[in-house]
Order: C-alpha cells, then sequence, then structure tokens
C-alpha cells in the first residue's frame, strides 16, 4: 500500500535513548527549533534543489514542477501532515516556520498537485520523479559490532558508515554513470544518499528495484543461519571484487579487526567458525586459539594474529576444496559490506528525510558527508541545535560574518552542500533542459518543413 | 468475419510466429470466441503463475510453457493459431487493464510468456524480432571489446556462463534496457552502460516487451473507462468484469469439502457464518426482495462458493425477485446471470467469487448495498451493524480504529474473533475463508459440546 512509511529511527524508543536525551539536556525543544528555522534552515538552497532548474526563465522550464513535490511535516504532538505542497520558496518558508515541524520528509513529485489528489480521482495521481534514494542504518549492523548497539553510534563503529559510503558512491558513479550524489548524515546512527540526476529521478520502480538488488549480497530470511553473505558461483562479480579489494578489506584488516575485536573471545570467534563448513579446519584453529592465549607475543594484536591464522590455513594449497577460499572474502563481507534498508530504495513513493533536518533525539542536524573525505566525518561533532544557538549568541562572532548562518559551525555545511552538489547539479540541469529543448524545436521544425512539401 | 492480414508470407520460414502485439487486430470477433480464446490463454498465465509460485526451475518452467501452450493455444485450424494469439491477448487486455494489481500480474506473465517463445525462435527470427522493435544497437568493436575483455571473463565466471571468445558479439546499451540482468549481476555494467552477450539479447527484447505493453494497458485503461465500460454495458463488459475476477489466490469457486449448503438453513447460516459484507447484502434482499447487479454479483458469486446449487440459488433469487418484479420477469432479465455465475449459460466456465481486495475497491453507487461495509458506511451505520453483529463495545473501539486507520480487513478480522471468541491468525482475505473458517469453529464447537453431553451420560 503506497503510504507513508516511518522511518525506523524514530520508532525505536528505547533505554539507551532517555539515556542519550539525560545526558544532553540541552538538546531538543521547540523553542531552539523556531529559532533555527528563523535563522538557519536553507530555504532558498533546498528550494533550488528541489526545483532542478524549473526555477528558470527558459522557454522549457516547468513551472509547476516544485509544486508536485509531496513534502510531510511530523509536528511536536505527533500529528503528522502529509502531501503538503508549495508553490514558491516563500511558501516552503513560512509554512515551515509557521508548523515547526520537528520532522520533514521529502516524498516524489507526482504528475499533479498531490495536495489536490482527490480532485484527479479520475485520471490518477501518481509519482513521476523521485530521486534514487538509499538509507543505511546502524542498528542493522548490531550483529557485527561490539562496541555499542540499537540506536548508539561511536568512533570505533561508525567506520561501517563509512564503507558503506565508498562502497556505494563509487559503484553510482562507475558502474551506473550517477554524478550528482548527495550523502547526508542522518542525524543520528546512519546515512541518506540521494541519487538527484535526471536518470536517477525517472527510473521506473522496477529499475530501481534491480539497482538494489545489484548491491545484495546478503541471503533474505537469514535469521537462523550462520551464513550471512552468500558468494555464490566460481567467481566474483566485478563490482564485488572492486567493492574488496578497495574498500572492505583494507577496512577490515587494518581498522575493524582490532577496533571491534573481532577475535578476542570464544563466544565472537565461535560465530566466524560458524561461518566455515569444514570440520578439520574449525577444530585445528579452535585448538590454536584455545591454548594460544598465553603463548602470544603481547605486542601483536590477538585480532590480527587469529585472522592471518585462519587466512593461511584456508588459503594454503593444501585445502583442496575451493570452496573454503571463497570463505575468507565471505568472513569479510559479513563484518564489512553495506546493508541497505532495500524497501526505501525500490519505491518511487517512499518518504526520507529532509537534509539539515535536527534530529529530535539528538539535536543533531543532518548534514551533508562528502564521499571523496568521508574517513575524516565525525558525527559526534556534527553541530546541534543548542551549539548552533550558542553560536548565534556571541557577540564576538557576530562581528566577523555578515549573515548569521556563517557564523554558526553550520556555514561549512551549506557552503559545501552548495558548492560541491548544488552548483554542479543546477548546471547539468540547464544543459539537459536546454539541449532536449532544442532538439525538439529542431524536430518540430523539421515536422513543419515535411508539412510543407506536403503542401506542395 | 475475421479480416486479417496474412503475417506470414508463403516459403518464409524464418519469419517469426511470435507477434508483438503493436496494435490491436482488424479483426471482427465472434462472442464466444472472445470469451473462449481468453478463457485459454488465461490458463496459460495462470499456469505459467503457478509454476513461477511453486519455483520451478528454468527448465522445468521451459517444459511448463511449452505444454501449457501446445494445450490451449493451438486452434483446430493451424491457420487460425495466430488469431486466437492476437485476439486472446488483446481480450485480456481489457479485462486486466483495471487496475494497478491486474496490470502488474499480466504484465508479468506476458513477458514471462514471450520470453518463453522468444528464446525458442530461430537466430534469424529474432534478429528479425530485434528489428521490429527498432533495436539498432551497434555491436561492440575489437578495440572496446579487448579493453573490458578481463571483466566480461569475470562476469561470465561468476555466473557459469561459457567464456566469451574474442570474436565473441556483445552489444552495449544503457543498464535500464536489461533491468533483470543487472539485478542478478550477470552483466559488468561501466558508466552508465551494460555490456550483453547474444545469449542475453532475449532480456533486451523482453524489456522492450514490457514497457510497450505497459503503456499500452494504460491506454487501454484509458479507453475502457472512458467509453468502452459504457457502450459495451450490455455485451462486452460483463464478459470482461467476469473474466477478470479468475485469478489470485485460492479462488473458491469450487466450495469446500463440508460446504454444502440448503435453502432451509441459509438464514440461520447468514446469521452466524457470513461476514458483514455478505449478511448485508443477503439482509437486504430478504427486506427489498431487490439487489442491484453489483450486489447480485458479489452475493451471488459467494453463496455458489459456500456451496449453495445452481437450483437452489435459482429458487432462493426467485422467491425474493418475483416479490418485486414477477416471475416472469424474473425468468426472462434475471435468471441468466445466475446461470452465468455457475457457468451455465453461454460460456462453460466457472466464476469466482469476490476477493476482499476486489470488493474493498469496488465503487458502490446510490442504491447499491455491495461494498466493503467496513471501508463503504458511514461511522454510524458500520458502529449499528457491528451491534447487531453482537461485538461488544470494547471490541467495537478496536475495530473502528482500524476502520480509521483504513486497515478495512484486519477491522474484518477483528470482528471475526469478537463474533466467533477465538483468534483468527491468519487474518480475512476472502469473504469465503471467513465463512470457512467460521464454520470450521463452529463444527469443532458443536462436536465438543455433543462430546461433553456423551461424557456425562457415560459418566452418570
Ligand atoms: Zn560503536
Amino acid at each position: 500500500m503506497p503510504g507513508h512509511e516511518v522511518a525506523k529511527d524514530d520508532m525505536m524508543i528505547d533505554e539507551y535513548e532517555q539515556k542519550q536525551v539525560n545526558a544532553v539536556p540541552d538538546g531538543f525543544n521547540s523553542q531552539y527549533l523556531k529559532i533555527y528555522y528563523g535563522k538557519l534552515f536553507p530555504y532558498e538552497e533546498m528550494f533550488k534543489w528541489m526545483s532542478y532548474a524549473n526555477d528558470g526563465k527558459h522557454p522549457a522550464c516547468n513551472q509547476s514542477y516544485f509544486g508536485r513535490r509531496e513534502f510531510s511535516f511530523t509536528l511536536d504532538n505527533d500529528v503528522y501532515l502529509r502531501y503538503k505542497t508549495f508553490n514558491s520558496v516563500s511558501e516552503l518558508e513560512n509554512s515551515i516556520k509557521e508548523k515547526c515541524p520537528v520532522k520533514i520528509d521529502i516524498g516524489p513529485v507526482y504528475n499533479v498537485d498531490p495536495a489536490k489528489r482527490h480532485s484527479y480521482a479520475q485520471s490518477g495521481c501518481y509519482p513521476e520523479e523521485r530521486e534514487l534514494i538509499f538509507d543505511i542504518d546502524m542498528s542493522d549492523y548490531d550483529d557485527v559490532r561490539y562496541c555499542c548497539s540499537g540506536a548508539d553510534v561511536c568512533l570505533e563503529c561508525w567506520p561501517l558508515m563509512t564503507i558503506a559510503i565508498k562502497v556505494i558512491d563509487t559503484a553510482l558513479r562507475d558502474d551506473f554513470g550517477f554524478n550528482h550524489i548527495l550523502w547526508v548524515y542522518s542525524g543520528r546512527r546512519g546515512v541518506h544518499c540521494w541519487v538527484c540526476d535526471g536518470k536517477a529521478r525517472r527510473l521506473t520502480n522496477e529499475l530501481r528495484a534491480a539497482i538494489a538488488d545489484y548491491f545484495r549480497v546478503y541471503k533474505v530470511g537469514n535469521e537462523n543461519s550462520h551464513k550471512k553473505v552468500s558468494l555464490m558461483g566460481p567467481a566474483l562479480h566485478p563490482f564485488l571484487v572492486r567493492s574488496y579489494t578497495e574498500v572492505l578489506k583494507d577496512f577490515f584488516e587494518r581498522t575493524l579487526l582490532s577496533s571491534q575485536k573481532i577475535f578476542s573471545t570464544a563466544e565472537r570467534y565461535e560465530k566466524i567458525l560458524d561461518m566455515i563448513p569444514d570440520e578439520s579446519v574449525t577444530s585445528e584453529l579452535r585448538g590454536k586459539w584455545q591454548d594460544n592465549r598465553r603463548t602470544s607475543n603481547a605486542k601483536e594484536d590477538i585480532n590480527v594474529a587469529r585472522w592471518e591464522q585462519l587466512k593461511h590455513l584456508l588459503q594454503s594449497g593444501k585445502q583442496k576444496m575451493q570452496g573454503l577460499r571463497r570463505c575468507v572474502e565471505e568472513i569479510v563481507f559479513s563484518y564489512t559490506y553495506p546493508r541497505l534498508d532495500m524497501e526505501v530504495s525500490k519505491h518511487m513513493n517512499h518518504l526520507l528525510k529532509a537534509p539539515f533536518c535536527v534530529h529530535p533525539k539528538t539535536g543533531r542536524v543532518c548534514v551533508p558527508i562528502d564521499p571523496n573525505r568521508c574517513e575524516d566525518f565525525d558525527p559526534t561533532a556534527v553541530p546541534t541545535l543548542s551549539t548552533l544557538i550558542e553560536e548565534l549568541n556571541n557577540e564576538g562572532l557576530r562581528a566577523e560574518a555578515d549573515n548569521d548562518r556563517d557564523r554558526t559551525s553550520l556555514g561549512k555545511s551549506i557552503r559545501f552542500f552548495q558548492s560541491s552538489f548544488l552548483e554542479p547539479l543546477v548546471k547539468s540541469c540547464k544543459e539537459e533542459m536546454i539541449s532536449s529543448y532544442n532538439a525538439k524545436l529542431q524536430q518540430s521544425k523539421l515536422q513543419q518543413s515535411k508539412n510543407v512539401l506536403a503542401a506542395i | 468475419m475475421l479480416a486479417v492480414r496474412s503475417r506470414k508470407p508463403a516459403g518464409y520460414d524464418d519469419v517469426p510466429t511470435l507477434p508483438l502485439y503493436r496494435s490491436a487486430p482488424a479483426l471482427d470477433v465472434r462472442l464466444e470466441e472472445f470469451e473462449l480464446f481468453a478463457i485459454d490463454r488465461l490458463r496459460v498465465l495462470k499456469g505459467i503463475s503457478d509454476g513461477l509460485s511453486r519455483g520451478k526451475k528454468h527448465e522445468e518452467m521451459e517444459k511448463l510453457v511449452t505444454d501449457l501452450w501446445k494445450t490451449n493455444m493451438r486452434h483446430p485450424q493451424a491457420s487460425e493459431d495466430i488469431n486466437k494469439d492476437i485476439i486472446s491477448h488483446f481480450v485480456l487486455r481489457l479485462v486486466y487493464c483495471r487496475t494497478e494489481e491486474l496490470r502488474k500480474w499480466f504484465l508479468s506473465m506476458e513477458t514471462a510468456l514471450f520470453r518463453h517463445r522468444f528464446r525458442n525462435e530461430r537466430p534469424e527470427a529474432q534478429r528479425s524480432l530485434m528489428a521490429e522493435f527498432g533495436l539498432a544497437y551497434k555491436k561492440v568493436d575489437i578495440s572496446e571489446l579487448e579493453s573490458v575483455m578481463d571483466k566480461l571473463t569475470q562476469v561470465a565466471r561468476s555466473t557459469s556462463q561459457s567464456l566469451p571468445t574474442a570474436d565473441a558479439i556483445f552489444y552495449k546499451v544503457p543498464f535500464a534496457e536489461v533491468p533483470e540482468l543487472v539485478g542478478s549481476r550477470r552483466v559488468f555494467i561501466s558508466k552508465g552502460h551494460a555490456y550483453i552477450a547474444m545469449s542475453q539479447v532475449v532480456s533486451l527484447v523482453a524489456t522492450h516487451f514490457r514497457s510497450h505493453l505497459s503503456k499500452a494497458l494504460m491506454l487501454t485503461n484509458r479507453k475502457w473507462t472512458s467509453t468502452i465500460v459504457e457502450q459495451e454495458k450490455n455485451r462486452l463488459t460483463p464478459i470482461v468484469e467476469a473474466l477478470s475476477t479468475s485469478y489470485l489466490g485460492p479462488d473458491y469457486s469450487q466450495p469446500k469439502e463440508f460446504a454444502e449448503i440448503s435453502l432451509r438453513e441459509i438464514d440461520d447460516i447468514a446469521k452466524s457464518s457470513f461476514p458483514m459484507c455478505m449478511r448485508h447484502l443477503f439482509e437486504k434482499l430478504r427486506e427489498e426482495h431487490h439487489l442491484k447487479h453489483g450486489g447480485r454479483m458479489q452475493l451471488g458469486l459467494f453463496l455458489k462458493g459456500v456451496g449453495l446449487k445452481l437450483d437452489d440459488a435459482l429458487a432462493f433469487w426467485k422467491a425474493e425477485f418475483s416479490r418485486k418484479v414477477g416471475a416472469e420477469r424474473f425468468d426472462k432479465e434475471y435468471a441468466y446471470s445466475i446461470r452465468h455465475n455457475y457457468g451455465r449459460e453461454g460460456k462453460r466456465t466457472d466464476y469466482t467469487p469476490y476477493s476482499c481486495q476486489k470488493i474493498i475497491s469496488s465503487t458502490p453507487g446510490v442504491g447499491d448495498h455491495h461494498g466493503c461495509p467496513y471501508r463503504h458506511f458511514s461511522e454510524e451505520n458500520l458502529t449499528a451493524a457491528l451491534s447487531r453483529m453482537g461485538v461488544n463495545s470494547r471490541a467495537l473501539g478496536d475495530v473502528m480504529s482500524k476502520v480509521r486507520n483504513k486497515h478495512y480487513q484486519l477491522a474484518c478480522t477483528l470482528t471475526f474473533e469478537a463474533v466467533h471468541g477465538t483468534s483468527c491468525e491468519a487474518g480475512i482475505n476472502h469473504p469465503n475463508q471467513y465463512f470457512s473458517d467460521s464454520q470450521m469453529i463452529m463444527k469443532s464447537k458443536n462436536h465438543s459440546t455433543a462430546n461433553d453431553t456423551q461424557m456425562q451420560i457415560e459418566s452418570s
């Protein structure tokens, strides 16, 4: 049923969260939010983005384009307003300022104004365009991280998100040929991706599903099986090979092995031994690891050492079965490969939280992430509502910058959004618009001259 | 009466026998053929659908489809095969154009059928079909092929296909044209282009077939609602509407084993085991001695599904209707459609009881009593109807909250649970399922009370 799908993000209210809210007493309140929407939220930029060059003067501009985009607001009192549409940046701005939504979601562009969908009952109101979107949530990684679980994230597990960004971003650009990709911190424990090229926005649901499946390596309904990843066939697809050699392997061996202490206890290494379908190998390793506790070199990380032993045994020539070589890769994939919420990507009508919203539980702003420098992104250093308000109130900074936003730490994020994403996007939308307009013009001239000839 | 351009010039065996259904044929079709051909094709599509949902392997499917086609689509006169093929396809377009769900199903099954038939054409015919679609892709030239050869080899190895040779033919197409090859990682893609091997061309052609058919179905739908449905309301419309009910899930067209109800018990059973939508129709019929077309279809097919025999059905409807319109008019105007529902009149076929999905999406007008009460009743009427069914006030609140959230089938499920005092894990998806689940519970209750009595007698 096409309908609102509440992000899992906001449905889980557990103890962790309570703690977190208490830990940041000045994190989030509607008074602060009013100031944020009043002085900091980038309305112009959002409008420019969602207009995709249709806000210009060119005759090919579709003036109704922005007005057919669905926005939805979640209000303070849990009231949920769907199918809100706006015809101009000032309408958008006034409505947000008036309602002060704790969350803004963005839906598709419909064939007609979805706010008036009831008057189109006959011809129908259906999504016509929608960015290709991806939603990656840290809580889906709970079986492979030992530092925290559920809603929490820390710098030890955040590299899992870095991996996801690198793998998906590279494939979207190199394999699928997309260029205008925006990565956004979801405000708490994950990332969102917006692919905004014209041909991405016009993808059918079937193609969205195909792209999502291209990224799928996890088995479905695997709760009770040990192997989470199944890399079938005698070889890997070039996309998986590239992801493995360029990203996954390094992150696993250089970062996650020690930071997550993947082999440190029997309970943990047993999970990995479960993925090896050969008794003799697993019992040999288990034997080594059980006595090896005392003899191992104190300087050497035990996780790295055990991984090397495992690899050596599985990849040495004496392993008769080819299948076992694949095990090493399967283990790495299981512990590192991006876990996408497939349903979000597959359907045009799925709503996704707008960038620059403030997460109501953490008070953190959903800022863009630079995929080229995603290793440097620190979710714990993202501006919060209260720090922004402080910065606004700081008289000293007031003199230095000529607008409110530039004297806060949000300024940098908005400038990045503008220069790295928005400007190239609008430029290419304009070019695309003009060239398709000219092609049509040419066509109709040709048609006219044909008609003239026919008349003679 | 059939005026078909011959598609097959004599002596040319390579010309495909597989039509692309690009435009509706200028054919006059006999009404019987209209329906019979469609039913035969529907058997093929349903067979494919069943095969796929049982997870049959590729080779099993190939054999299945070949058999299905042979059994159902051969015309007694071989020369008419192609007409039957084309006519049946276009009739089913009418049938399956009308909702998103129907279109989706038809699109998948027709595409699966097309793929099968395309694969079984000879290469020359395949090429001419590609040309007919205007798929004029250039082969990847030697130097480019060399530069990506290791990737192509990798893909071939990863999918256990035969490895490409240096002179292999590959086409480079936008990835959007081969979604299934992309989704299963069976192609190498680079900068938005997929490199497809000659053996994968079927996917490319199937994509075009599918998108063409998808657009055509939207157009047909528009035409259907704007003109056909009204123009043909006495001729094609009822046939088309009946045909479209014959798919999806267990169709309840054959009564369950214990189900056979007689006219004597029908009032009691209606009270105890009919879902509200049917109970309402039943009561209205008793009250007003009349139901409009939508109501007659919804209730009539349901009664057939619960096991009311044709003769009893005729008697039942006649008893009511004749009090309003007279026996003679009943025989003349209404009896036909009841026999039709049972497949006795004209077409030798079964019509299937409506599912919840269908009932919920129906659009009853003024004077109509069919549809889904949870969806179509006012809150006031619904509350009153629920109380009449014996739903207590606590359960009533739960039901109404489901209704407000538009979860009509859940509302019906809760009603079922309240009325029967047991849980209904599977949920209600079909009025006939409501009925048979209810009967099952009633039977087991009766059974256990009977046993209890027995025990008392023994112990006393
Ligand atoms: Zn952590």
